[in-house]
Formats: structure tokens, sequence, C-alpha cells
């Protein structure tokens, strides 16, 4: 059910990376690359085009190995919940510049809109805060995206916030899919 | 994760070899260890928990190791994940993640359902371990006797680290000792 009115998922992105600093940002396959994309490609965002339920796990191993750096996990409910168990090790792992941003549309996008968990009443912000996450959940408009945006760089993470998005589909921005590229281009980018 | 047995036995037995393990560890820089556990890997699990130069973290499933240690790489830390041979089946897909972009990944994986195993649940995943990495392009070590582990585990973090190549070393079941099912 969608209690409030859902925001546009590229307002959104685009509000949360609009003065991002040395932000790390890791995207989730599908909608949540594109809308990355949409917002300016970046060599700090690491695109994942596949490695469904990835994005949450891959961040987390980031975020350890660059403490002094937030990361933004930016996925979809889809991605999330192939990968649920990933926030107990978050949880528990309790990373200071991690934070989770999910842009619950409540459907499958990419494969033909089928409904998923959170359609019928999952609730990820209530499974974040069960695994002792810290969770944002009154993201109702793009002034609080804005507010969450600014905390994302005060090392007071593990941050979970997620926001209900319209069912639309926006024209598809891609970024490339070369791992290789995207790999190397990231990686220079972090350790130089 | 196992059944009811006893698994001193297998404990004892790892521990023997764990120490070198842990100590090559430091020489190829490995700042990350993750895992799903297993009886075999437990010493080096401890040992890993102990020093405090390594991050060593649990894992609700093997494939968000994968996905751990990509993140770890792309922030410039060297990984290890150990897990038992059932757990490769659970990360067949995320393997795509470390081929793609070819990301060095190192595994050390202790088999069961391989040799003698009292769990008929273990054979399915045990006895195709080696062809799922093989075809999911790993590159595939075997290590059967104590005083091989030294060397081929050096071998493969080499080779992971050095040519950007997925590795995969097998600790089989006659290494490690098989698992007895004990009715206590």
């Amino acid at each position: 059910m969608i209690t409030n009115q859902p925001l546009h998922r590229r307002e959104v992105v685009k509000c949360l990376l609009a003065e991002r600093k040395d932000l790390l940002v890791v995207s989730g396959l599908g909608s949540a690359t594109y809308d990355c994309a949409a917002a300016g490609d970046n060599e700090k965002n690491f695109y994942l085009w596949g490695a469904m339920g990835g994005s949450v796990p891959l961040a987390l191993g980031l975020a350890i190995a660059q403490p002094n750096k937030p990361v933004l996990v930016i996925t979809g409910d889809g991605d999330l919940l192939m990968g649920l168990g990933a926030l107990t090790t978050v949880g528990a792992q309790a990373p200071k510049n991690l934070a989770i941003v999910v842009l619950d549309n409540e459907i499958y996008g990419e494969t033909g809109a089928q409904p998923t968990a959170t359609a019928k009443g999952t609730d990820l912000n209530a499974i974040a805060r069960a695994c002792s996450l810290k969770v944002i959940d009154d993201v109702f408009n793009l002034g609080k995206v804005k507010e969450l945006s600014q905390t994302l760089y005060l090392g007071k993470g593990p941050i979970f916030a997620n926001i209900k998005v319209e069912q639309e589909t926006p024209p598809k921005i891609l970024p490339s899919t070369d791992g290789v590229f995207l790999k190397n281009r990231f990686r220079d980018a972090v350790l130089s | 994760m196992n059944s009811p047995q006893n698994p001193d036995l297998i404990i004892e037995n790892s521990t023997k070899w764990s120490i070198s393990i842990y100590e090559l560890l430091h020489k190829h820089f490995i700042r990350q260890v993750v895992y799903v556990p297993d009886s075999g890997h437990s010493s080096l699990i401890n040992q890993c928990h102990r020093d405090r130069t390594i991050e060593t973290i649990v894992m609700s499933t093997e494939e968000e190791g994968v996905a751990h240690l990509s993140g770890a790489w792309l922030g410039g830390d060297r990984g290890l994940m150990l897990m038992q041979s059932s757990g490769v089946g659970n990360c067949v897909n995320m393997f795509s993640l470390i081929t793609e972009c070819r990301i060095p990944f190192v595994t050390f994986i202790t088999m069961r359902g391989q040799w003698g195993e009292f769990n008929p649940w273990q054979v399915q995943m045990g006895q195709n371990t080696h062809e799922i990495l093989s075809l999911s392009g790993f590159v595939v070590h075997t290590i059967d006797n104590p005083e091989d582990v030294v060397e081929t585990i050096d071998a493969g973090l080499k080779l992971a680290f050095d040519s950007s190549r997925a590795i995969a070393v097998l600790l089989s079941q006659r290494l490690i000792g098989r698992k007895e099912f004990v009715e206590k």
C-alpha cells in the first residue's frame, strides 16, 4: 500500500547526488543504475548491470575498505529483496560511512511490472530497523530527500531509507556495461 | 549447516595446517576475510577473528561474500572467502560480477560429499563443485595432502592478485578428515 504520494525516482536521485562531495555510489541493477547515470555519469559511481542482490554487500565491503569515505547504495526493492540477508550483516558490522536508499516502486519494473512483496505489506524500513540500521522513514518529499543527502557525510550510519516512488518508466540513460572499465575507473578514482 | 556430529576430530586436523595458511594471509596482504562457517575452517576463522589487522566477517549466504569482496577490492582491500562445497551452489550468478569485472578473488573451500560422506544431502554439490567453478571461470586447485597446503595456497593467492583471476582452492575431504555421525 502506498500511503503517501510517491516521488519521482529521477528527481530523488538527482537531489541525492546534486551536491555530492567525495561520495562513492553503488547502484543496483536496472532502473537504479539508469537513474544514477541520468543524474550525471561519475567516476565514483559503480553501476551494477547484474549480480542481483549484490548491491548492499558490495557496498559493505567497500565501506569497510574505505572507512573515511561515505558510501551510498541506490537500489530498488527487487534487488534488496533478493539479498535481504545482507541487511543483517550490515547491522552487525554497523559501518558509520554506509547509507542505503531504496527506490521502492513495489514492482519488478524491468520484467513486466510484476508486484514485489512491498506491494503486499512487506515494510523494508521495519526490516532494516529490526537489523539495527538507522532508519529514516519520513522521506515523503524532495525537501526530506535533500536533508537525507546531507546526512550522508556525517558518519552516522548505517543509514537506511526506503522511499516510495511512482511506477513509471523514465527514458533509459545507459552507462557503460563494460565491467572492467567500470571497475578500473572507480578503483582509480577511489585510490588516487 | 551440518548435521549432528562431533566435529572435534576435524578441528584437530585443520589446526595443523591452518597456522600455515594464516601466515600466508599476511604475506599476501589479505585485509578482509568473509566466511560462512565450516568445521574444517574453524581454526583459521578463529585465528582471523583474533587478528585486529584483518576484518573477519560472517555472511548470511555465500553469494553475499562474492559481492562483499568485490566491493572490498574496489576500495583497495584484498580479501578471502572461506566456505564449504555446498556454498558454491549459492554463488553461481554472483560469480558473474567477478568474471565480468575481472576482480581478483580467492576462496578456500572445504569439501563435503566427496570422500566417505555420511550425509547424502552433501553429495550433489560435493561431486560437482570443481566443475561448477570451472564453468564459472575459476582456476581450481585441489589439495589432498597436508604437505601441499602451503605451496598450493601461496601459488593460488599469487595467481589471483598478480593475474586478476578468480581462484578456488579445494581442501579435500581426505585432507580435512571425514565427519562421522556420532549418536549420543
